[in-house]
């Protein structure tokens, strides 16, 4: 069955695929050259224009391919692509011996034998311009922003001597170790000299961060390794673009003009381009994070900034000719922090997630099209000495040096890293596509034998990629690497990681020397003071601690729970809850270390009144905290463009459009009424105008009057006006207010209520609509619990008005009117609760 | 300084102290004259006072606590011995082939001293139970002026939630060491004594 799957996806994947190349093979007018984008198709450039023929009738259909070519064909591309990566996941059994790097090169192979077989020649391959420009940016400010920075800046020093020493090591003795085989006479005759050796050693030495994240994140190492290999490879490209473009000049210059004075100047401009680099990403991230201060306004575009600034960030370093991916790097990592603070948590989320679209997007791209690439016969020139040479050399020489780093860190390291860990770093030393990038951009008029080491680049990527990204999890697993302990976010952990922190600091004070934590807790201490004072703006800075960040973040789990358990049951006390639901959350929380125990939060929609009733217990009368305060305040001013609330609510509740103003209907993207829904009301309004009209004719006078009262509690405790007049709120005057006026403006009392009130006929006041009264309760029912078999529980509540299951509606009211409880009276109304709970249990499992 | 200070060691004594915390001889001088630069009054033991002076611990939100950590119950002087009993308590977990345990039980850099020491700095009353009181005045001195009282109540609260187990709103050792199970104690309770 999965097989069949795949294969239908496969062809339709050749379908989409085969239309561009057809159509690019027929079409050969390409009106835009000059676009970046056409170079996927520049091989077909015959540039004729078109010219427009002379109309002789209105046409009403126009073929207009010339206009959309390039466009059309990279979007089409990018479907390809994408589709092979959903190709490659269909199988799981593949993907988890394979890992999806490897799988999409090999898919790109197909691909590229495709355009082969149409075109007769490679007509689309990975441009470096289009590599370093449009697909790189993307992926590397997803890694750094996506950093775990405390992580990150205490390994800081180990990734730095990895990415710095390391690499030059790498490209040095690749470069002349290849060179000195090649004098040996192990090549034969190539047109290549020691420079070009070196400037082929250079780019060799990357170890590419898109072949790094797509295997190690597949294999859960532990952090710390992780960090090491994952943080290496993003600080050595800019190393590795640097001796790149130190070798190139060198190159040009020739060999007989380089002298110490030239030798001296490379090694500055190393430094220059590193540290310009990475100091204007940071002055990139300082320009972020303050501009995200003032966002306030533009919430919808907030999260754009950061994309666009971060590219500009990428642009202006390779403007300046610095190293463009440490500035992004840099700037990514330095502003995570600030942003997170300054923005609103919705476009935090968003942000995330628009980063890992576009960085996952061009990731495929990238693999896809390294595979592509290959199926090109000019670049392949054999040269079986060089290639197997090269090969062996990255390897032997990436452990060579990682050891011999690692044992010097060591001396140093708290933890040292241990034996197998090392192994794994230097089999983590994938290349990829950075490195196919610069052999790219070799030029053949000064190497002549560039389509060589573009060959090799090719064969070592995919070499490192498809094999050893396939060993590497078994590789993992043999050496019992130390895998990464999921730990869950806990207050005690969070408490007690502070608590160690300060412990360390004040030993190493005693011992009187300057640790790593000296200098931690220094920065920490000149970031409060200064650096949040600069970035952050007041209301982030308040709530900007480590601590206080946890229980947020717990608190928002629970309530997510909360509401998804609520919907679960259905049960109608989650629903009641809703309109005042930022304080039942807290109050939920406050339940939780009350009495109950924890596992109540399954059961909590049953358990309402409980959850009413604990501030009382508890003493907590004013308290409610405002971090889930504050967000559903916002929530609430934001109401109308907020789909979150509503759209949890809107997904059981009947909608009731005709009777919404259209500003507000405009902006919920549901707008359509769903017409099973109308049939389920007007049944259900049938079925109790039957009902009451058949105890009318029977004359139940009595039950009608006193089925009065509960229905008014019931019917206006959705609308948000929990009975406004009699009750004196147990949370003080600032509730009062804001229940007050989430009852009064009838756009936040939302549809539910509306539901209630307004299907049975708006009859609350009608007297000829009373006896709909008896089954106001049945109308409250949300729409899964409309089974028949429903009806028979809530049937008590009809019969006889005043059983407790009637009296729970009023509990709530009459308790909190005694908001001034003493424990013991609070008690005594638990115990008059317990019979009643039982119907409303019923009621929910059935 | 460092040849006076440890002329002033006999080395019976650093033999003790090396089998009794596992610092090595030059560990030991080198933190004999720390100790002996600290002790203002020169009497060999140090007081409240002596640890009060070091500027970086005023500004050390726990700093007092961890001062408190040095003094056995209802002493105020320590003397080098006690200081480097404390002290061992950070030392980072080696490989065994350097740590022939002499003596006898734990450690003093196990994981579960470790633990102790971090428990302590909560356990005001010694009553081998973080109550919330004791756990509110630990937090009062680690977060900020910004959070409210009502808000760092609810964050004690929920945390002792989150550790107690058997329902006495204290965290006791057990329940705390349980409830940092997953967390790196030999790595984050550890720093670099020079060697």
């Amino acid at each position: 069955m999965a097989l069949l799957r795949q294969c239908a996806l496969l062809l339709a994947l050749l379908i989409v695929f085969s239309t561009p190349c057809k159509v690019a093979a027929l079409e050969v007018d390409i009106a835009e050259v000059g676009s970046n984008y056409s170079s996927k198709s520049t091989a077909t450039e015959t540039s004729t224009n078109v010219t427009t023929p002379t109309i002789t009738t209105l046409p009403i259909v126009i073929w207009k391919w010339h206009h959309v070519e390039t466009p059309y064909l990279v979007a089409l591309w990018i479907l390809t692509c994408w589709l092979c990566k959903l190709v490659c996941e269909l199988n799981h059994s593949i993907t988890s011996v394979i890992p999806e790097s490897g799988l999409l090169i090999m898919m790109g192979f197909i691909l590229g034998g495709i355009v082969w077989g149409a075109d007769q020649a490679q007509t689309f391959k990975l441009l470096p311009v289009n590599f370093f420009y449009y697909l790189l940016p993307q992926i590397v400010l997803d890694a750094s922003y996506c950093m775990p920075n405390k992580l990150f800046f205490s390994n800081l020093g180990a990734i730095l001597v990895h990415a710095v020493i390391g690499t030059c090591w790498n490209a040095g003795t690749v470069g002349v170790a290849l060179w000195a085989c090649y004098e040996w006479g192990a090549m034969g005759n190539l047109n290549i000299g020691p420079l070009q050796f070196l400037l082929f050693g250079a780019l060799m030495s990357a170890v590419d961060p898109v072949a790094v994240i797509a295997v190690f994140e597949e294999v859960h190492v532990n952090e710390v390794l992780y960090i090491l290999v994952f943080g290496e490879s993003l600080l050595n490209d800019g190393v590795t673009v640097v001796l790149y473009n130190v070798f190139d000049a060198f190159v040009s210059l020739g060999g007989p003009k380089i002298n110490a004075e030239e030798i001296i100047k490379g090694i500055i401009s190393f430094f220059v381009v590193a540290f310009g680099g990475s100091f204007l990403g940071v002055v990139f991230a300082i320009l972020i994070s303050m501009l995200t201060r003032v966002t306030k306004n533009v919430q919808v575009i907030e999260a754009g900034f950061i994309i666009v600034l971060g590219y500009l960030s990428y642009l202006t370093a390779e403007m300046l000719s610095l190293s463009a991916i440490l500035s992004i790097t840099f700037c990514g990592v330095c502003c995570q922090k600030y942003i997170n603070a300054n923005m609103d948590e919705k476009s935090v989320t968003t942000l995330r997630y628009t980063l890992k679209v576009m960085a996952n997007g061009s990731e495929t791209m990238i693999f896809v099209f390294l595979g592509v690439s290959a199926i090109d016969r000019n670049i392949w020139v054999w040269n079986t000495g060089f290639i197997l040479l090269t090969i062996l050399f990255i390897i032997v020489f990436r452990f060579m040096g990682v050891f011999f780093l690692n044992w010097l860190l060591n001396k140093t390291r708290l933890i040292p890293i241990d034996i197998t860990d090392q192994i794994v770093m230097s089999y983590g030393g994938l290349r990829g596509a950075v490195a196919y990038g610069l052999a790219a951009i070799l030029d053949e008029k000064k190497i002549p034998e560039k389509n060589l080491m573009l060959g090799t680049t090719l064969i070592v990527v995919y070499f490192t990629v498809v094999l050893q990204g396939i060993t590497m999890k078994p590789f993992v697993q043999w050496l019992k690497v130390k895998k990464a302990t999921i730990s869950d976010l806990t207050l005690n952990g969070k408490i007690n990681n502070r608590t160690f922190e300060h412990t360390l600091t004040a030993m190493e004070d005693i011992c009187g020397r300057m640790g790593d934590n000296w200098w931690t807790r220094h920065w920490k201490h000149f970031e409060e003071k200064y650096v949040c004072w600069l970035l952050m703006n007041s209301d982030a800075r308040k709530h900007n601690d480590n601590i206080f960040g946890a229980f947020h973040k717990l608190n928002l789990e629970d309530a997510k729970n909360y509401v998804t358990a609520g919907e679960k049951k259905g049960s109608l006390a989650f629903i009641r809850n809703d309109d005042n639901a930022s304080v039942d959350f807290k109050k939920k929380l406050a339940l939780d270390y009350a009495n109950f125990m924890p596992d109540m939060m399954s059961d909590m929609s049953e358990y309402d009144f409980g959850i009413d009733n604990v501030p009382v217990v508890s003493g907590m009368k004013n308290q409610i905290p405002s971090v889930s305060l504050d967000i559903h305040e916002q929530d609430r001013k934001s109401m109308p463009d907020d789909l979150n609330a509503h759209h949890l609510l809107e997904q059981h509740l009947y909608k009731s459009r005709r009777f919404n103003r259209p500003t507000y209907s405009r902006s919920h993207y549901k707008s359509s009424e769903n017409p099973d829904e109308m049939q389920e009301i007007f049944q259900r309004t049938m079925r109790s105008r039957l009902e009451s009209f058949k105890s009318a004719k029977m004359g139940v006078n009595p039950a009608k009057k006193l089925s009065k009262h509960p229905k008014k509690d019931s019917s206006h405790k959705p609308n948000g006006k929990p009975a406004d007049p009699n009750r004196t709120y147990p949370y003080g005057d600032e509730d009062f207010e804001y229940s007050a006026d989430s009852a009064s403006s009838s756009e936040i009392a939302g549809h539910f209520p509306r539901r209630s009130t307004n299907t049975p006929g708006a009859g609350v006041d009608n007297p000829a609509f009373i006896p709909e009264v008896d089954t106001s309760a049945p109308m409250r029912n949300p729409p899964w619990q409309t089974e028949p078999g429903n009806n028979t529980a809530v049937a008590p509540s009809q019969r006889l008005p005043w059983t407790p299951t009637n009296l729970r509606h009023l509990a709530p009211l009459r308790r909190s009117a005694r908001s001034a409880d003493s424990i013991a009276m609070a008690d005594a109304s638990v115990d008059e609760e317990a019979p009643e709970e039982k119907p409303g249990k019923h009621n929910t499992r059935l | 300084m460092g040849s006076r200070a440890s002329s002033l060691l006999r080395e019976e004594d650093i033999e003790e102290i090396k089998k009794e915390t596992g610092f090595s001889h030059s560990q030991i001088t080198r933190l004999y004259s720390r100790f002996h630069s600290l002790d203002k009054g020169e009497n060999g033991a140090l007081s409240r006072e002596d640890f009060q002076r070091i500027p970086e611990l005023a500004i050390n939100p726990l700093g007092d606590r961890i001062i408190n950590a040095f003094f056995p119950e209802g002493e105020d002087q320590v003397n080098f011995r006690g200081f480097m009993r404390t002290l061992a308590h950070f030392r980072p977990v080696e490989d065994n082939e350097k740590n022939k345990v002499l003596t006898p039980g734990e450690p003093l850099n196990s994981r579960i001293n470790k633990l102790l020491f971090a428990f302590r700095l909560y356990d005001l009353d010694r009553d081998d139970k973080i109550s919330r009181e004791e756990l509110l005045q630990v937090l009062r001195m680690m977060v900020g002026v910004n959070i409210s009282d009502e808000q760092l109540g609810s964050i004690a609260d929920r945390t002792i939630q989150e550790a107690d187990t058997n329902g006495d709103m204290c965290i006791s050792f057990n329940e705390f060491t349980k409830v940092l199970e997953k967390v790196d104690v030999e790595q984050k309770m550890s720093i670099r004594f020079l060697h």
